[in-house]
């Protein structure tokens, strides 16, 4: 047999209804890696207006807190890092080679404990935007 | 129902038509007979099977890169009658039987043990013959297993996979052979415990199917052929200088390191055996033979 026919990615995300909690765990987990990487980037370009003294950095600050996106934005991050931690833990588990059986049901616990904590913050980050 | 390409049923010279009936032409004639009703029948068994309240719905991936009318990969299907207790290679082998011969799959066993049928069906990797049909939602999609070339139908080309398993080395080396020559290399209970589940993999190539890793990097072992190797590194009768070549293969670039724990192969392994545990201990293993802490 010379020639086969190449079905190219038949698993690519086209088939997101068929993944299974594992899979979706380390999606999830390299998302919210690269969200958090960029966020990193923002988060020093903010901190470093304080070289140019302590009222640029408050200015900067304030005008930011203002901003509705901005607090959204904020509940969105707080959410990004949760999941990551919650997620990282899991997989230190999964390292340690700790409840391997349990680990779709620790998945769906980090996310239903980051939806709990995302919710939860939701009045502290709005709170004054309006 | 079939799908062969239609023959050339009226291909018979008409000099040979105009002569007065010989007994070669009546035998023909009849054979002629004979295949017509044959397919006649494989199209009414089709039909009545299509009406019959009692029937499986599958759709069959199928390429043939040898007919020219079957080089354009697609999906054909197939009613087939349901018994209870019918699993996916049964009804396969009914829709072969019954109403199209040159549908092709690989099959041995059909107890699980040979580990050729294993199949993309309805979405997942699964072995044909463990596979209940009643446990599946129609209509069953029946495909060649993913990121392995298609050679027909759904028979794939499994020699990178075989290629695989073969580089970890997988047969019983011990460093020291017992003096007698009848003498036993006895292994401790405990010890055959904990190699217990990796021995049971019967080279279905599902794992390495289901795997993203693998898909991506093509050197990458795969979770069969590491599977492997921790039967043989977790054997204690095989001794610390075989433990650590062993080590050695599978820890290097494309070793264990790659897996990123999705767990896809542990989810579909007809055998069910805890691979992505087995190659975290041995990522385990591999960081403890390394790590020197003086």
């Amino acid at each position: 047999m010379s020639q086969s026919y190449n079905r190219g990615l038949i698993e690519d995300f086209g088939r997101w209804r068929e993944f299974s909690a594992g899979m979706w765990a380390w999606i999830f987990h390299k998302f919210t890696g690269w969200v958090l990487v960029g966020y990193l980037f923002t988060h020093i370009a903010v901190l470093s207006t304080a070289l140019a003294g302590d009222a640029a950095y408050t200015n900067t600050i304030q005008t930011l807190e203002s901003l509705l996106l901005v607090r959204i934005l904020e509940v969105g991050l707080l959410a990004v890092a949760v999941f990551h931690i919650l997620n990282g833990m899991r997989l230190l588990m999964v390292d340690l080679g700790i409840g391997l059986e349990a680990q779709d049901k620790s998945f769906y616990a980090s996310l239903i404990l980051t939806g709990a904590i995302t919710v939860a913050s939701v009045p502290t980050f709005i709170a004054g935007a309006f | 129902m079939s799908t062969q390409v239609p023959k050339q049923k009226e291909a018979e010279s008409p000099a040979e038509e105009e002569s007065a009936p010989s007994v070669g032409k009546q035998r023909r004639d009849q054979a002629k007979a004979e295949r017509r009703t044959a397919a006649e029948k494989q199209k009414e068994a089709a039909e009545k099977a299509k009406e019959a309240e009692d029937t499986y719905h599958i759709k069959v991936f199928r390429y043939d890169p040898e007919v020219e009318g079957k080089q354009e990969p697609r999906f054909d299907e197939f009613h087939v009658p349901f018994t209870k207790g019918m699993t996916v290679l049964d009804a396969l082998m009914y829709a072969r039987d019954h109403y199209d011969p040159s549908l092709t799959f690989r099959h041995s066993c059909r107890q699980a043990i040979c580990g050729s049928d294993a199949f993309f069906v309805n979405g997942s990797q699964k072995l044909g013959c463990k596979t209940q049909l009643s446990e599946l939602s129609e209509p069953v999609r029946i495909e060649p297993l993913p990121h392995q070339d298609v050679v027909k139908d759904l028979v794939v080309d499994m020699d990178h996979f075989y290629e695989q398993m073969h580089a970890i080395e997988p047969y019983f080396d011990p460093d020291e052979l017992p003096d007698g020559e009848l003498e036993e290399q006895r292994q401790t209970r405990e010890n055959r415990e904990k190699v217990k589940m990796s021995t049971r993999c019967i080279w279905c190539g599902a794992c390495m199917s289901s795997c993203n890793i693998a898909a991506g990097d093509n050197q990458y072992l795969g979770p069969a052929a590491i599977n492997k190797a921790y039967r043989f590194a977790m054997d204690e009768r095989e001794g610390e200088a075989r433990k650590q070549e062993r080590l050695k293969i599978i820890e290097q670039e494309h070793g264990v390191w790659r897996c990123q724990t999705q767990f896809s192969c542990t989810e579909v392994c007809p055998k069910d055996i805890p691979l992505t545990e087995h190659i975290q201990e041995l990522k385990r293993e591999a960081v403890k033979s390394n790590l020197k802490f003086w």
